[in-house]
């Protein structure tokens, strides 16, 4: 076994639809994928990412060039298979290290049939994105010819008005965990794992719904709180989960929503919502509590963000900001008991400085309770 | 918090001379730090009494002074100049040792003065492992077992108990409060035990010693952190040891990002530091904490915290672009992170964690060879007298570039020679040498497995698949000729970081690294520069700090229309080119910005001022090699390189520039090797009428005898064209001069000896020049205390000369003079004199700057590197004298001591010989002899003097 068999692997093409071409060498499944072009700066935790349903339809370039060091391993899934469209990697390593792996990270593309290339300068590529924003791009070890494969880019399409949380939801309602804590339910757009993992070492009851389940059937169930998971696509193109959002919000039962749901209840309250030139992805984001003043290392993935001057004071606080690029990062609703944030407490990779805000949540809903109990 | 406006002035303490365990990563970190306070504001008054360091230049801090680092003259200091603040976390543990004292003695609060930076009552914890121990419980975190002993007897009881009863286990030994580790290592067997066990009490101020469970075998980790008073804390780097536990983190080859864990793992590593970091009292600034992690059970303990910047901090800022130390003094004044801006790209939060899509990889440095009868095996205690960092695309790449920067004559991690026998390669890799990876690349040309290996050395299978996938690379390269080598194999060859020289000395048939050079150009392949930007180029940055790699993508490093001037730094640190080439450097830099030239640095080594990305105008972080040299040349089209600066190493490169056409300010180049041909440069002195001691050359052990018997004995021999009186020795017989040659042939073969007749109890005098090609300017006359025989560099001088005539000091600068002006010096010169029976004999020019350079320049006032480099450049010195720039202040004298880290070898014998063996040098101002900073080395001149 070689860490990098470079010298056996097939040649493979990454095209994008702005005409660049890049050679490199096929990695995982010999095939062909599009998708829109991203990066990701995290750098560890790739199956992780590789298995976030919030990058369903995204080609993944992982910025740090060794991508496969420790092997795949079924504790590290974010969902039971890979939801990115692609892999695209500088220097993918075959052979790993770590007692903790079941298998190579290829074989573990090849089994699910994931479209991987590598010996691409990523770093170039990035930089090409970070200028001219995200690009829509194909990677085949089938097609070599460049002209065909631009034409394929071009052809796919964009990311913006694109619903794709139906792709990943759960086809029918299921129970997650079961405990003494509050009931949650979860509107799963794409929910990642470690989200329901998160509420389960809490003591929650959770149980997962389809994500164009009535908001009424999920109330027979009778949640203590809401939850609006992450996802994939443009929440604008998601009239339905809006609405569901709205109803939400009017039950007054305590919601909480991450990165798309943090979305869609800013859109159900009339906060706009635009798709960002590059957004956030990697495990190195600083984000500032504006209620407590720390700053958390945060993980990010996204591509749309919540539009600060559309919110209104009527309507929400912003209560946590990127340090960075200072964009809005958490709101705390005004009308309703609700808060949304943009990142992802649960981590999966990245640190774990935010998992505090599963304890806000299920703060905010004892506190609802108990002032309920108090008017009636 | 914003800045506190409560403090104006800032007391930095230093950490003195260089020994092993603290070197010049302390110049680093002070001098940012001082940089930082006084952007801020604050007057910044510095003690430290290393002349070599850059902290200590005047301009670097409000007041310096360059005085002995103990709690009185610290006193003195803090009663003469009323601080507000002392800030002791960027001086090591030399600094926190000074301001612990004075905090026990309640003199800083008697004095009005804040501790800043560091939690005195906290470090305790950190330096005393029982309470640390109790500490780290209390929080959770696991340890190593152990328990702390007084005695001997003590001592026994623990090590059984930890063995299980059962025979003797390996365990491990920490004295109490010594610097890099010293006296601590693993006790393989009961038969060391008692004599290390003894010798670490003995070692420890407090006489005791930590005896703990073996994690021989585990895996090593550091992170990098840093705190603020709001109790934000970020990562700023993970770094994994290719060596595993047993080996000093300082000793061992190590790698950034970290590699083989998962992210859960990393995570649960990364909490467990947070939550040390927070545990360790209340304090704003850096701190590193070191992890074992059991691969096979995943099992992770906390080693140790250090809560300062320290050596690692130094790698990790230059690994990451994040500067550490610049930060931790901000966040000492009370700023918070968020308040701070990332300086690398100028528009995003300095409280953010860097990420890389690069390889970092440090590969130490070390210096057995001075020191005979050492012990070259790698403990717990540290060795290394350097470092040099490289970075890569790929592990593979930075590996190669590692052992490219070493300067020990590889071209790369090995395929540049046959390797050594595999009976040689699997006696190497029982146990932990410097040269591990190399013998883990021989084992695999050998046939050895990854499975073979690793359970020999522990190193985990992933670096292992790594180097086999070198020794693969090789094999393909080796079944073809020159012409057979396509583009698309040079490519992935030169992307695994090989040289030219190494494909060279692959290929079948017999070319050079030039015709491999010509071939890979005209296939079109060179290297590109890419940014250290701190992010993985998600944002734009804005410092210029590069690095190659064979991506052939587009070039970041984009070339100005400036003149410029390239600039070679000294690489890694080692006894005899040390820290006050790094200090020439930098001045090189300042002089050549200052005359409006663009100027370009180019370096390896992580420790020190000249690899900070903002001294130069831009900086390539590369190994001193040939090859990246002329890349870098290639690229930036400089007019010229200055080589008086880098000691060594860079003049050895002077032949390839002048065979590329490529100018050299200051001596030219045929001039240069004039000085550095022994048998020119006598041809010289006789030309010029100036006495020098008959010599002789050989080339054989018995060319060397008759050269030997000719001159007559004692005789001083050693070999051409080495710096810090490597492999040198004085002979009183044939049978010694046959003994020497030979072994230095086997060290240095193909090497010529020289011969000299050592002149018996004769006074030395070292004379630093600088000569414009008309006037020439007497930098310093030094005296040394210690007889001839004893190296310059371990010897104690004065300046000026304690008892040399007028009319000697004269007929001094008369020859220096006579020799600047037939060598057609451009710049700085060094000589070496002899004075016997009122003659006075020339023992050596080196047409560069010298490592006294920097004593001189702090001993005079007079920034002589700047002057010497300005002069190369082209300035006269008549302009500098005119402007009053040639005024020395001293007043009295000024008594250069050298420092040695002796206490890392107890199984040396402290002899001082031709052989450099002083790791540092410390500065004293005395006014009269009657100093004991003088009478004390005046009375032992002769104590250590051996042949």
């Amino acid at each position: 076994m070689s860490s990098d068999s470079s010298a056996a692997r097939s040649p493979a093409k990454l095209a994008l639809e702005d005409g660049t071409v890049v050679t490199g060498l096929a990695v995982g499944h010999m095939g062909e994928t599009a998708g829109e072009l991203c990066f990701n700066t995290s750098m560890s935790g790739y199956q992780e990412i590789m298995t976030d349903p919030s990058y369903v339809g995204q080609i993944m370039m992982m910025t740090y060039p060794h991508i496969g060091n420790y092997g795949a391993s079924e504790a590290d899934l974010e969902a039971d298979r890979p939801m990115v469209a692609g892999l695209v990697t500088r220097a993918f390593v075959d052979a790993y290290s770590n007692t903790l792996a079941d298998e190579s990270l290829e074989d573990w593309m090849r089994r699910h049939e994931l479209v991987g290339i590598t010996g691409v300068d990523t770093r170039r590529l990035v930089r090409h994105i970070r200028e001219g924003g995200v690009l829509n791009a194909v990677i085949s070890s089938v097609d070599l010819d460049d002209a065909s494969l631009i034409a394929k880019a071009k052809a796919h399409p964009s990311m913006a008005g694109l619903e794709l949380a139906s792709r990943v939801t759960t086809a029918e309602a299921y129970d997650f965990a079961e405990g003494d804590g509050p009931r949650i339910a979860v509107y799963d757009y794409g929910v990642k794992r470690n989200i329901l993992r998160s509420f389960k070492r809490r003591g929650c009851t959770v149980r997962v719904f389809p994500a164009d389940t009535p908001l009424t059937v999920v109330l027979d169930w009778n949640p203590d709180g809401l939850f609006f998971s992450n996802g994939p696509g443009d929440p604008r193109a998601m009239p339905g989960a809006i609405e569901t959002a709205k109803a939400a919000a009017e039950s007054r039962v305590p919601t909480f929503g991450i990165c798309l749901g943090h979305q869609l209840m800013g859109l159900a309250q009339g906060i706009e919502v635009y798709k960002m030139k590059v957004g956030h992805r990697g495990a190195n984001q600083p984000v500032k509590n504006l209620d407590q003043g720390h700053v958390e290392i945060s993980t990010q993935n996204h591509g749309f963000a919540v539009q600060e001057d559309s919110i209104t004071e009527a309507v929400a606080r912003v209560t946590h900001r990127n340090l960075n690029d200072q964009t809005v990062e958490g709101l705390r609703f005004v009308t309703f008991p609700g808060l949304s944030i943009q990142y992802h407490p649960e981590a999966s990779p990245g640190p774990h400085d935010s998992a505090y805000l599963f304890d806000q949540f299920l703060d905010l809903i004892a506190e609802t309770k108990s002032a309920s109990t108090e008017t009636t | 918090m914003p800045k506190r406006t409560d403090i104006q002035k800032i007391l930095l303490i230093g950490s003195g001379p260089i020994v092993i365990g603290q070197a010049c990563e302390f110049d680093y970190s002070g001098s940012q730090a001082s940089k930082a306070l006084r952007a801020e504001g604050y007057e910044v008054a510095l003690v430290n009494s290393n002349p070599a360091t850059i902290m200590t230049d005047p301009v670097m801090a409000d007041t310096v002074y360059l005085q002995e680092l103990t709690p009185k003259s610290i006193k003195q200091i803090v009663e003469k100049e009323r601080p507000d603040a002392v800030l002791p976390t960027m001086g090591g543990q030399t600094a926190l040792n000074l301001a612990e004292v004075l905090h026990e003695e309640r003199y800083w609060e008697k004095m009005g003065v804040d501790v800043i930076g560091v939690d005195i009552d906290a470090i305790r914890i950190t330096e005393d492992r029982q309470r640390f121990r109790d500490l780290m419980e209390s929080i959770g975190l696991d340890q190593a077992r152990s328990r702390v002993a007084k005695s001997l007897l003590e001592a026994n009881e623990i090590a059984q108990e930890l063995g299980g009863g059962l025979g003797f286990q390996p365990i491990v030994i920490r004295p109490s409060f010594t610097m890099g580790g010293a006296g601590g290592g693993i006790v393989w067997n009961a038969e060391e035990f008692d004599k290390k066990v003894t010798r670490g009490l003995e070692l420890s101020p407090i006489h005791e010693v930590l005896i703990e469970e073996c994690l021989f075998g585990w895996k090593e980790y550091e992170l990098e952190l840093l705190r603020d008073s709001a109790e934000n804390v970020i990562i700023i780097c993970s770094i994994e040891n290719l060596d595993p536990m047993g080996v000093h983190t300082g000793d061992s080859v190590t790698v950034a990002p970290q590699q083989t864990l998962t992210d859960k793992q990393f995570q649960q590593m990364r909490d467990a530091a947070i939550k040390a970091m927070r545990s360790i009292g209340t304090f704003a600034g850096g701190c590193n904490i070191q992890f074992a992690f059991d691969p096979k059970t995943g099992r992770m303990v906390v080693i140790e915290i250090n809560p300062r910047v320290s050596r690692s901090s130094a790698l990790a800022s230059k690994a990451t672009g994040y500067p550490i130390a610049k930060v931790a003094a901000r966040l000492a004044v009370g700023y918070t992170l968020d308040e701070l801006p990332n300086e690398v790209t100028g528009t995003t939060s300095a409280c953010f964690e860097p990420a890389l899509d690069y390889v970092v990889t440090k590969v130490p440095r070390f210096n057995f060879e001075k020191f005979e009868g050492v012990d070259e095996e790698l403990t717990t205690q540290m060795k290394a007298v350097g470092e040099a960092m490289a970075i890569g695309r790929t592990f593979t790449e930075s590996l190669q570039k590692a052992w490219q920067s070493l300067e020990l004559g590889y071209a790369g991690l090995g395929a540049d020679r046959d390797p050594d026998h595999r009976t040689i390669v699997r006696e190497r890799l029982k146990k932990s040498y410097w040269d591990r990876t190399l013998q883990i690349r021989n084992a695999f040309t050998h046939g050895a497995s990854v499975e073979e290996i690793a359970d020999v050395t522990q190193v985990d299978p992933w670096f292992l698949h790594q180097i086999h996938d070198l020794v693969e690379t090789e094999r393909e390269v080796s079944k073809l000729s020159l012409h057979e080598l396509e583009a698309d194999l040079l490519l992935r060859v030169k992307q695994h970081g090989f040289s030219d020289r190494q494909i060279a000395f692959l290929l079948k048939d017999d070319v050079t690294e030039n015709d491999v050079r010509a071939r890979r150009k005209a296939l079109g392949l060179t290297p590109t520069y890419r940014v250290v930007d701190t992010c993985a180029g998600e944002f734009a940055a804005e410092t210029p700090y590069f690095y190659s790699t064979y991506d052939q993508g587009e070039n970041e490093s984009e070339v100005t229309d400036r003149e410029k001037v390239l600039i070679l730094g000294s690489g890694p640190n080692r006894i005899g080119q040390g820290i006050e080439f790094d200090y020439s450097c930098v001045h090189g830099v300042l002089a050549a910005r200052e005359m409006g030239y663009e100027a370009l640095m180019i370096n390896c080594n992580p420790e020190t001022v000249s690899t900070d990305f903002d001294v130069a105008d831009k900086l390539y972080f590369e190994p001193v090699f040939w090859e990246r040299v002329l890349d870098v040349i290639e690229h930036e089209k400089p007019a010229g390189v200055i080589l008086q600066l880098g000691g060594q190493t860079a003049l050895k490169l002077a032949n390839g520039f002048q065979e590329h056409g490529i100018h050299i300010f200051g001596t030219p180049y045929p001039k240069m090797d004039l000085a550095e041909d022994r048998g020119k440069f006598s041809a010289i002195l006789e030309e010029l009428e100036i006495p020098f001691p008959e010599y002789g050359m050989a080339q054989t052990v018995d060319e060397a005898v008759d050269v030997a018997e000719g001159i007559g004995y004692p005789i001083l021999i050693r070999p051409s064209y080495v710096l810090g009186g490597q492999g040198m020795r004085i002979a009183i017989n044939k049978e010694e001069v046959s003994g020497y040659v030979a072994d230095i042939l086997k060290m240095l073969p193909e090497n010529d000896i020289l011969l000299d007749l050592f002149l018996e109890n004769a006074i030395e005098v070292d004379c630093d020049v600088i000569f414009d090609g008309d006037e020439l300017e007497v930098c310093g006359i030094l005296q040394h205390i210690e007889p001839a025989g004893v190296h310059s560099g371990d010897s104690t001088a004065v300046l000026p000369p304690y008892s040399l005539s007028d009319e000697i000091q004269d007929t001094i600068r008369d020859y220096a003079e006579r020799i600047a002006r037939r060598l057609e010096i451009q710049g700085l010169m060094n000589v070496q004199f002899a004075i016997k029976d009122e003659t006075v004999y020339v023992i050596e020019a080196n047409p560069r700057a010298s490592r006294t350079v920097p004593f001189i320049a702090k001993a005079t006032g007079i920034p002589y590197a700047a002057i010497g480099t300005k002069v190369m450049l082209g300035e006269k010195l008549a302009t500098f004298r005119e402007r009053g720039e040639l005024e020395s202040t001293l007043e009295g004298f000024a008594v250069k001591e050298p420092v040695f880290s002796w206490t890392k070898f107890p199984e040396v014998p402290k002899e001082l010989g031709p052989e450099m063996k002083s790791t540092g040098e410390a500065i004293a101002f005395v006014a009269d002899l009657t100093d004991e900073h003088f009478s004390r080395p005046y009375e032992m001149r002769n104590l250590y003097l051996s042949r």
